[in-house]
């Protein structure tokens, strides 16, 4: 049922996904930190959100190229404008689907 | 003003209320969870895992795109050494996330701290970030929100394992459930001009990165790029 080089790929994904995620918050959290660490690290979250999303907006394939004919980009308007007035993110998964949905039935 | 005094939790939640307040944060993340765990449980059988393996790989891995990339690269025929090298690479951001959270956990214990880091994902470090930064979250609620997405993620993942042959690629918008939660989770951090500069900033060079440079070491670039240009920038204008 569990295949041996199957096993061995999962323990080293496993390991390979824990450390990044454990190493910091041990090494970090007991330390008073410099201020401007602390001050660099608070724009992190924005900075890795934007650069999470910003590609997967506007560009597509493999190899990437820029692509701004896409659903994915033009319902991130509404989605985005929803999200800013309602501060809900249960409300703007729900809604940023159905718009995708609908958008990609009429294409 | 040391910084742990000002992230000390300011009072002390109880269990019950940990509980519900970390399960309201976290099911939109499930809802977004659900059907990429599906759709990769339908990949992960596809490409001849049986559900047992699967469900050991989003309880050992729990990191949704490099179990994606994982078994794409094993349906190929890729050797272990290459596909968690891969994982290596594209898992390099949580550096920066734990990080980000170590400055809101400085007084707590090691066990717990270890059991947190095991369900830092995109998400939950977004939601709980948010919430450690308002000022308005302990370690417990955070505890919450990161294992019920991660039950989400395994009980999703093994039901696309097994039955993911029924439901069909792309619908209800499905594929965009991940990418409405970024837009949401990224106005969250968006408090001031600062933090909108460096969106705009990582988001830019992200876009020029991920055409030039094959791979997802574009996300880690961008952002430490964009936060030290800000910060560099904040210094220099509050001079």
């Amino acid at each position: 049922m569990i295949h041996q080089e199957v096993l061995w790929v999962i323990l080293g994904m496993g390991l390979v996904t824990y450390v990044p995620r454990w190493f910091p918050l041990v090494l970090l959290s007991r330390r008073n930190l410099p201020q401007w660490l602390v001050d660099w690290l608070d724009l992190i979250p924005a900075a890795i959100l934007s650069a999470l999303l910003v590609p997967e907006l506007v560009t597509n394939g493999m190899p990437r190229h820029m692509s701004f004919w896409q659903p994915e980009l033009w319902v991130a308007l509404p989605t985005f404008i929803f999200a800013l007035k309602t501060k809900s993110l249960g409300g703007t998964v729900v809604t940023g689907m159905v718009l995708f949905w609908l958008a990609q039935s009429i294409i | 003003m040391s910084k742990s005094d000002s992230v000390s939790p300011s009072k002390k939640h109880d269990l019950k209320t940990s509980i519900l307040q970390g399960l309201s944060a976290a099911w939109p993340i499930c809802l977004g969870y659900i059907p990429i765990g599906i759709a990769f449980g339908v990949l992960a059988q596809k490409a001849g895992l049986h559900p047992i393996e699967i469900m050991l790989m989003s309880i050992l891995v729990f990191a949704g795109s490099s179990q994606f990339i994982a078994v794409s690269m094993l349906s190929t025929g890729a050797g272990a050494v290459s596909i968690i090298i891969t994982t290596f690479a594209v898992n390099l951001r949580h550096l920066l996330m734990s990080s980000s959270l170590a400055v809101f956990l400085g007084n707590t214990t090691r066990k717990k701290l270890s059991l947190f880091a095991y369900g830092v994902t995109d998400e939950s470090f977004a939601v709980n970030h948010t919430r450690f930064s308002q000022k308005i979250w302990d370690l417990d609620q955070a505890l919450v929100v990161n294992h019920t997405a991660n039950i989400a993620w395994v009980v999703s993942s093994v039901i696309g394992g097994y039955s993911g042959r029924f439901i069909h690629e792309g619908a209800f918008g499905i594929d965009y459930a991940l990418t409405a939660m970024f837009i949401c989770l990224l106005i969250f951090q968006l408090k001031g001009r600062f933090y909108v500069i460096t969106a705009v900033i990582a988001g830019a060079v992200a876009v020029i990165l991920s055409l030039i440079i094959p791979g997802s070491s574009y996300i880690v670039l961008a952002s430490i790029f964009a936060a030290t240009t800000v910060l560099g920038l904040k210094k220099w204008v509050l001079r």
